[in-house]
Order: structure tokens, then sequence, then C-alpha cells
């Protein structure tokens, strides 16, 4: 593998707590050597690549993603989907089990991270944590932590009996990683298609409630308060995009407690509300549902305060006739990863003034954190060489049809960015040049 | 709000797409049309092609607009699901595609989702009716109940245009089952915007709270008889059982307190005008004496109907009129 020799960047690497000029070699797959500017002037690279004005930081990582192989390729393939990642600034992704089939056993994770998919950068999965993602029983987690498992979802839907999500979370607990949990009471949310309130009142759609998603939240809270008291583990809850107020708070609440609970956000669910809905607009269309201002607010305000761990697309690729349809009949979901940084750095840095090593810690060293992975997130020496290289002054208009993704749901065709990637590179190849 | 141009001109998906001067031009093509001799409505839409997509039946709805346009002189070409003639498991955009393919120059659509015929507007490119869509609306029912009321409260005349001010003064209290009402939420969204003061009537499971925030000029009472004392306006609406049942809601107490009734209508409001859009359900939300009485308009608005419904597919259609 040839070296690349990366300089004259302002390196933000929070893990390591550096905001700095630095220049950087990259050998072998690895970071060799991270220096003062000038001071690897004599290395020797096949690359070199000048990053004067740019930021330098550890590769993003997506802890939610969709990547719809096997089984809905006209979608989205692990390729395909990996390739739009790259131009997100993206290095790692944890594709969602809610493949046909269901990712969950060992032999369909092997499959999916086998090399023969293709993938344009590093590919984690998360199995389902119950067979089939039907809710009864739990697939094997020894097992498939073995084979290379970063947590167990069963997204799309939630764990939804207590005793099943007990025994998820104790078996988690055992093999040292989180469950990651769609917060959806399913009970509560039959024929809903956006959410509960005013707009959905008059556009004459069913709603779901912000107890819906707070509930299980507080139960899930609650499984683990029980869990630690009476088994003396310490199981780790992920919450899945939140999108009310409420559950943040519930959140907020149970991380004071020091209960062990990690959280994401979506980007959309921090920049656009439900009147983003417009006329019947499935573009628009995802779940959990766009909410109100007050609860967009505090997405926000969470992000800033840390209560939420990190920001997750919840990339959900689907094909344009699927979303050609009354909106009560199209699919859930949007594409993010082409959007994710853009939006970030738009409404967050610019918006809210949160700083530039927040967002990087926001989308790469917390979510390699949440999922456990060793050698990414940050740019020490011997870590993997996982590199974004972006532009955080740039302005530009995102145009879904350039994407790389096979699909184009995006509510983001034509919408502000901030921050455009000039190059991505993945444990030392260079997969994107913006 | 205007009609954005994703959509052809003429279409009529949600009153909101209508200004003030949209819907004074509409009522004043129906006066226009209501003149006219027989035989020279008949030449107005000669040779077109009109298409009605049902997908939930309608009897009333169905008939008035296929009247309307046969008045005119259209061909009509009705496809729905009782008929089977909807091809099953096609998609709602091919099946307005083949529709236009076979001529259709502008489709009237009923149909049991929400939002269906922003759908079919923007795929098909056509002018696009909306004839009712789920739970959200059914414009045309408002502007015919908007040409019953001009014409009751203030004349033939009043009622062949209107201004931001037609209805200032005129309360409307629309009652019963709001939440599922696409007639409710139609009326509501239009008549304010032409200076009337919409009530809105109902117990908490059939209209929540946010209803209110529909839009400027509409208030909630769940006192039926206190709305009832200051409308000049009362527009019953359908109570299904079935829907109560689930709503665990009880029926005797419905009545009790909003029924319209003779004894109600004569202690609180004996001058209002009696509306309904139909079907009604005898004995439940209104009593048939009511129903039949002199302050009923609903007869009417049967009327009515055929003659916006005519006007609007001229209006859809630009025929020259
Ligand atoms: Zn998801």
């Amino acid at each position: 593998m040839s070296d690349i020799l990366i300089f004259g960047g302002r390196l933000i690497d929070p893990a390591n707590h550096i905001d700095a000029p630095r220049d950087l070699l990259l050998r072998d797959g690895h970071v060799a050597a991270v220096e003062a500017p000038g001071a690897l002037r004599g290395a020797t690279a096949a690359e070199t690549i000048d990053a004067t004005g740019m930021i330098v930081a550890p590769g993003l990582i997506d802890v939610h993603v969709h990547l719809r192989e096997p089984g809905q390729t006209y979608k989205e393939t692990i390729a395909t989907g990996t390739r739009a990642a790259a131009a997100g600034g993206f290095t790692s992704v944890v594709a969602m089990p809610n493949t046909v089939p269901v990712n969950d056993t060992v032999a369909k994770l092997e499959w999916m991270l086998d090399a023969a998919r293709d993938p344009a950068i590093k590919l984690f999965a998360m199995p389902a944590a119950t067979v089939g993602s039907m809710g009864a029983e739990l697939t094997d987690f020894d097992a498939l932590r073995t084979a290379g498992a970063v947590g167990f979802t069963d997204d799309g839907k939630p764990v939804l009996e207590d005793h099943v999500m007990r025994a998820a979370l104790v078996a988690a607990a055992r093999a040292e990683v989180p469950v990651s949990q769609h917060a959806e009471d399913t009970r509560l949310t039959g024929g809903c298609s956006m959410n509960a309130g005013a707009v959905a009142f008059r556009l004459g759609l069913r709603g779901m409630t912000v107890e819906a998603e707070s509930r299980i939240v507080e139960r899930d809270l609650q499984l683990l308060r029980d869990i630690e008291k009476k088994e003396g583990l310490r199981p780790h809850l992920h919450v899945q995009h939140v999108s009310t107020a409420r559950a943040m708070q519930a959140i907020r609440a149970a991380k004071q407690e020091g209960l062990h609970v990690t959280c994401e956000v979506a980007p959309h669910h921090f920049t656009l509300m439900d009147e983003a809905i417009g006329d019947y607009d499935t573009h628009a269309k995802m779940n959990p549902p766009l909410r109100v201002e007050a609860d967009r607010a505090a997405m926000v305000a969470a992000l800033v305060d840390g209560t939420a761990d990190c920001i997750a697309t919840d990339h959900a690729p689907h094909a344009a006739h699927e979303k050609e349809q009354e909106f009560e009949r199209a699919p859930n979901g949007i594409t993010g990863l082409e959007t994710a940084l853009g939006l970030a750095l738009r409404v967050l840095h610019r918006g809210q003034g949160l700083s530039l090593s927040r967002i990087v810690s926001l989308m790469s060293t917390t979510p390699a954190e949440i999922i456990r992975v060793a050698g990414r997130g940050a740019l020490g020496r011997g870590h993997f060489a996982d590199i974004v290289i972006f532009d955080a002054g740039a302005e530009w208009h995102y145009d879904a049809k350039t994407t790389l993704s096979k699909s184009h749901n995006t509510p983001f065709d034509g919408a502000a960015m901030l921050g455009k990637v000039k190059a991505t590179i993945s444990e030392g190849r260079i997969v994107y040049r913006g | 709000m205007t009609l954005s141009t994703r959509y052809a001109a003429g279409s009529l998906l949600s009153v909101r797409d209508l200004s003030v001067t949209d819907v004074s031009s509409v009522l004043e093509l129906a006066a226009r049309l209501e003149k006219m001799e027989a035989a020279e409505r008949a030449r107005i839409l000669s040779g077109r092609t009109v298409a009605l997509l049902f997908y939930e039946s309608s009897t009333r709805t169905r008939t008035s607009f296929e009247l309307a346009a046969k008045s005119l002189g259209a061909t009509t070409t009705l496809v729905s699901d009782k008929s089977s003639s909807i091809e099953k498991g096609e998609s709602l955009k091919d099946t307005g595609l083949t529709l236009r393919a076979l001529g259709a120059e502008c489709i009237i659509l009923r149909h049991p989702a929400s939002g269906a015929p922003f759908v079919l507007a923007r795929e098909t490119g056509l002018p696009v009716l909306n004839a009712g869509d789920g739970m959200h609306e059914h414009p045309s029912q408002a502007l015919l109940d908007l040409r019953t009321i001009l014409t009751r409260l203030h004349g033939t005349q009043a009622a062949a245009g209107v201004t931001a001010d037609s209805l200032k003064g005129v309360t409307v209290v629309i009652t019963g089952d709001i939440l599922h009402s696409r007639v409710a939420r139609s009326n509501a969204l239009l008549l304010p915007r032409l200076g009337a003061r919409v009530i809105l009537c109902g117990p908490e499971k059939l209209l929540p709270q946010e209803a209110a925030e529909l839009g400027p000029g509409v208030e909630i009472e769940r006192d039926f008889d206190r709305a009832l004392r200051q409308s000049q306006v009362a527009m019953m609406l359908r109570i299904q059982k079935e829907r109560l049942a689930g709503l665990e809601l009880d029926l005797g107490d419905y009545i009790e307190r909003y029924q319209l009734n003779g004894e109600r209508l004569a202690a609180t409001a004996p001058k209002a005008l009696v509306m309904h859009p139909g079907p009604m359900i005898r004995g439940l939300e209104i009593a048939g004496d009511v129903a039949d009485g002199t302050q009923s308009a609903i007869e009417e608005q049967v009327a009515h109907g055929l003659r916006v419904r005519s006007a609007l597919l001229v209006r859809a259609l630009d025929g020259n009129i």
C-alpha cells in the first residue's frame, strides 16, 4: 500500500485533544506520523494531499444505516451505500439488520461482512436482537459477537416485550456490546404516518404521539436500573434516532443517575419539523417522524449540552416508485449519508456555535466509542488511516441527482449545506475526492 | 397559500389552493351556468373527456360530478373499485397515467387516503378535482356549502361572487365527528377566509383540541347549546356508529348533548340555517323533523353541488363560455 502525506491542514482529533495545524503520514493503512507543520518534509510518499485551509479529521462513523443488501438491492447495495457514505466523509458505517432475510445468524452476518460485497469503507453490522426481528426469541449474541457484531437491534421496530428486552440487555452486557433500540410503542402507532398534532390534524393523517417514543425509552431505562441492581451487570442501552423532547429528557435524567445509556440524533430531526411534509411530500416521511419546533429545539439542545452522544443518519434508501405513492402507503425513511456533515455544520456549527471539534466528536469519536471499535474515531499513531478532509466554510447546495446512492429519497434536494468533503480516506485508500 | 406550479391549473386539491378571487370566480361561473339554457350549457365541454376515479363508493358526490360533466356535454368514464375496473395492485400513479393515455383531460378522484389527489396531480400533470380524500378535505363540498349559505342568508345575487368580507358577522357551527370529517376541514379552512367565524363542536374524542389550530377564525366550543346561540348556520356531520364504538363513546349521551332536534333548535337558534353534507342518520346527529323543516337547506345543498361542480369542471378544462 502506498504512503500518503497530508500537509497544511488543521487537524481536529477530539480523542487526542488536538485542534491545531498538523501534517500526517499514512502508511500501510495506518497513521504513521502526526507532526507539526513541516516536520514531515523529508518523508517520501507516493501521494501528497495539500490540505491547506481544510480540516483533517478522523473519518466519520455512522452507527445507523440501512444498506438494503441482501434482498432489496434495487434500493441500495453495500457497494453503492458505502460509496455514498464515502462521499459524505464516512469511513465506517453500521448496517442495520432489517434486510431480506433479516441478519440474525452468523452465516448471514459473515455474508454481509464479506469482502465480496465490495464495501468502499469499513462495514460493521448490528445483527437482529431477536430471531427474524420477531421480538420473541433472542439471537445467539455470543456467537454473533465473535463473528463481528458491534451491537444488537431489531431496528425498524422495537423489542416490545419487557422480558425479551430485559434478556437482550443482559445478554448484550455479557457480550459487552450495546442493545440499540428503535423506541416506538407500536401498540400506539398503528396506522400512523406522521407526528401527532396540528399539522396531522389538518392533513387528515393519524399521528404518532410523543408518548409512543418516550414510553419505550422510560421502560428500557427502568430495565437498566433493575438489571444493575439485581444482576450486578451494567448493560449499555443505545437509543436510536431520538426525536422527542420528552424521551431526550428521560435520557438526560438517566445519565445523571449514572445509567449506561447513549443516544443518537438524526440530522433531519435537528433540522426539520412536521410542516416540511407540505402537501404530502413522502420525502419527509420517516420513522420516528419529524416533530414540532419544541422537539427540534430539544434535539439541538441535547447535542449542545452533551445529552445526545452522536449524530447518525438512519440512511434509508427507497426507490422512486415506492415514494411516489399515497403518503400513508409510502415507506418510511430518507437517504442521509451525503447530507449529514453539511447539515450538522450549517445547523449546529454556524447556527448554534457548536465547535468543529464537537461536531467531529459527535460524528466520529463518540460513535466509535458506542460501538467499541478500536483504532477508529481518532488519529493517533497506529490508528487506522480513516480520514475525512473537508472545507468547513464551503457553502453549496445538495443536488439529489448527483448522489452515489441508488436512491434519491431526500427532503434535502436543493438544500443549503455548509462544509464540503474534499477527500475521504479509508484505511489508507482514497475512496472519495470532492 | 396558492397552488404550486407542480399541479395543473384548474386543479382543486384543497380549499387552501384557492384565493378569495378564485372562490369568487368559481361562484360567478356557477351563477352564469345556472342561468344558461341547457343546450347552450351542453356545448361548453362537448368533445372533452373527464374520468371519475373512485376508490371509495359515494353515490352522492359521484352522481353530482357525473351529472355536472354530462350537463356540460363532456364524456365521462367511471373507474371504481366497486366495478373492479381498478387494476388490483396497480399504483395510483400508473392508473392515472393509463387514464391520461386513454384521453382523460381531467380526473375527479375520491380516495380513502388523505393526500392521494396530490400524488395523482403531481404524477399525471392533469387537472385533478379532489372529490374527498381520506380524513383530509372535500373542497367542492365546502364551495357548495358556501353557495348555499350565501344564497340563504344574503340572496342569489350575493352568491355570484365573494370578497373577504362576504361572511362578516356570520358564525357557523360545525358539529359532530370533526376528527374524521373532510367536510369539516374544508369548511373550517374556507369560510373564515370570507369573514366567517367557525365554531367546531363535539366531544374531545371526535374533536381533538389541536383542531383549533386549523387556522384563523376557528374555535372550539364543547357545549352545543352555547355554540348554537351564537350561530347563524348549523352544519351537522354524520356520526358513524362503528366509529363511536371504537372510540368508546356513549351513543345515548352523544344524542343528548349533540343532536340537533326541534326543541334545541327552537330554544337556541330559531332562525339558524340547518345544513348536512349527507348522508345523514335521522334520529342520531339530526332529528327527522329538523332535517325536513323550513330551516333546513339540505336539499338545496345538493342542487348547489351540481352548479358548483359544473363550474369547477369548466375551470379545470378551461372551457369556453
Ligand atoms: Zn432505523
